[in-house]
């Protein structure tokens, strides 16, 4: 969380920038599919980081706000028909009305208890999205989604979630990096001595946690039309889970420690399918490995190799 | 004498006949525990006030109190005549009290400059700005605090690394950063060496004197409270015993049974 950029990352996000643009030249429907997946679950393990890197809170229920955003999307395209900008926009208006209101409840918490409040928020968004079948197709899915032909074929819509999730990486960066995000992380750090120093901690934690759930919003949307489809897995805790060990295997004390923690989890998950059923068990090892030795993830590690190689020049 | 100091306090500008901090029959209890009794409490403008007593006494919970940690069970709390019990913290701070605390209390992952930073982004009213770049913000503010308690060569490190008294003296500057006209202060020397203790009494009476604090404060070591204070009051089981100026709080007879044996204003310094 050091500032400026460092001249390392630059140098790496202006180089995952390069593959990123030049990845469609590589004529392989499978890498850009598994390329745009990864862009998604970036943004959504980057959201998440506000509230358990920032705000020092964990979330188990930060799928949520991914699934609203994305079954708020499908039905204004398809069920409604509306045009895919004011479509998106309601979308994350949506999001954030959901986040906002929920928030309100689970800052009033810290701790386990804030977790256990967001994770009952969720499995009540999942109930409704399971239950609500003539709106969100219930656990068949909303399959269908109709995307404009603009974004249509596979190239284009690529491109399209580049284009959304840079720009939403470059806000989260700067949100994180600004007043805001510095005394954010103090309040993370110390809540008792940020109260004393004249900061509302709790207006704070709600503002991370809207935030967070704005950009999952946007992820969610993404992931609904880039599978012409919503699903109730997408609001199921597993899915939390998920997002949530992605963040730690990148490590929440690192800006995009959770996007290389989502690039790593989700390529290892393919790999895994390849070879076995048991992609269960493997996360489950990958998990423990987390936890026993990279308490703050790989880019932690990262720091610590780099950390041990300068020493040693 | 009483006369002629009613007399005094009558002749003088209205401004200074308000109080900078009133309690009027402050109450705190905890489960029954009475921690504090019907405490009233007067402290003038520019006044450097020690407030000192044995362990448990009620001094931290005095000082929780008044800067809104905690609610008082009954009575109020007056900041220059407003009533300020049961605000928040982060408000009682906006209207110019700051505290520091008896043990540290800073952000100890932050680096020393950023420790500070906060506190002056806080105080400017900049913590919701979203889009404001963080870093180089208030560079020169900072730095100049952080100069005043002698941290400028450690700027970069991590605040949690810090040797104690180092520590403890970037309490004193964030508290500072809040800019406050009434600042509180739970012992200040505590835990630090004989010559730490001295350069801080030298330290905070400086920045009393510079920046036209009103000072309260609560210590253990009597070289402390008399090298600072020009009034003391003391607290003992959540009753104030005796309040007034040094010389007089030594003579007073009550608080030396209190003190029983214990030589009162004969500490180091």
């Amino acid at each position: 969380m050091t500032d400026p950029m460092t001249r390392s990352t630059l140098m790496g996000c202006v180089a995952t920038l390069v593959f990123l643009l030049s990845v469609p030249l590589f004529h392989s429907a499978y890498l850009i599919d598994v390329v745009t997946e990864i862009l998604i679950y970036a943004l959504f393990a980057l959201s998440l980081n506000v509230i358990i890197g920032y705000s020092g809170n964990v979330s188990f229920g930060h799928a949520a706000y991914f699934a609203i955003g994305g079954y708020t999307n499908a039905i204004l395209l398809t069920t409604y028909g509306w045009a895919l900008v004011p479509s998106f926009v309601i979308s994350i208006l949506a999001t954030i009305s959901a986040a906002g209101i929920v928030a309100y409840f689970c800052t009033r918490l810290t701790d386990i208890y804030f977790a256990m409040l967001t994770l009952a928020f969720s499995m009540l968004v999942w109930a409704i999205a399971f239950k609500w079948r003539s709106a969100t197709g219930g656990d068949d899915g909303f399959v269908g989604i109709l995307i404009p032909d603009l974004i249509g074929d596979r190239t284009r819509f690529y491109y399209f979630t580049l284009i959304l999730v840079t720009a939403s990486v470059a806000l989260l960066w700067s949100i994180c990096h600004s007043a805001f995000g510095r005394t954010l992380v103090a309040v993370r750090e110390n809540a008792v001595r940020a109260g004393f120093v004249g900061v509302n901690t709790r207006l704070m934690r709600w503002w991370a946690f809207v935030i967070a759930g704005t950009f999952a919003g946007i992820a969610g949307a993404i992931f609904g039309m880039f599978h012409r489809g919503m699903y109730v897995e997408s609001a199921f805790w597993t899915q939390s889970a998920t997002v949530l060990i992605m963040t730690l295997l990148g490590g929440m004390f690192s800006f995009f420690g959770p996007a290389i923690g989502a690039a790593t989890l989700f390529i290892l998950e393919r790999i895994t399918n390849e070879y076995t059923e048991y992609w269960p068990t493997v996360l489950g090892v990958v998990l423990l490995v987390i936890l026993l030795f990279l308490p703050d993830g790989l880019s932690g590690l990262a720091r610590r190799v780099h950390a041990f190689t300068t020493k040693n020049k | 004498m009483a006369f002629q100091a009613w007399l005094a306090e009558c002749t003088r500008s209205p401004r200074k006949i308000n109080k900078m901090l009133e309690t009027n029959n402050l109450h705190k209890s905890f489960e029954g525990f009475k921690a504090l009794t019907a405490i009233d409490f007067k402290l003038n403008e520019g006044e450097r006030h020690a407030i000192i007593g044995p362990n448990g006494a009620g001094k931290t919970t005095f000082f929780n109190l008044i800067t809104g940690h905690t609610q008082p069970s009954s009575g109020e709390i007056r900041y220059k005549g407003n009533l300020i019990s049961g605000l928040k913290p982060y408000t009682i701070v906006k209207l110019g009290v700051a505290r520091s605390f008896q043990r540290i209390n800073i952000y100890p992952r932050m680096t020393v400059f950023q420790n500070v930073q906060v506190a002056l982004i806080a105080q400017k009213n900049q913590h919701f700005r979203f889009f404001t770049k963080a870093h180089n913000l208030h560079k020169k503010e900072t730095e100049d605090l952080l100069e005043l308690v002698d941290l400028s060569e450690e700027l970069e490190d991590i605040a949690g690394e810090l040797a104690y008294g180092k520590q403890k003296q970037l309490e004193l500057a964030i508290s500072l950063a809040a800019d406050p006209r009434l600042l509180l202060l739970d012992e200040p020397t505590a835990g630090m060496s004989p010559n730490e203790t001295m350069e801080s009494i030298q330290l905070i009476n400086h920045i009393a004197e510079t920046r036209s604090l009103t000072l309260l404060f609560t210590e253990h070591d009597m070289g402390v409270v008399f090298g600072i204070a020009d009034r003391i009051s003391v607290l003992h089981h959540g009753q104030i015993l005796a309040s007034g100026t040094p010389e007089a709080v030594r003579q007073d007879t009550e608080v030396r049974k209190v003190y029983l044996g214990e030589e009162i204003g004969n500490g180091p310094a």
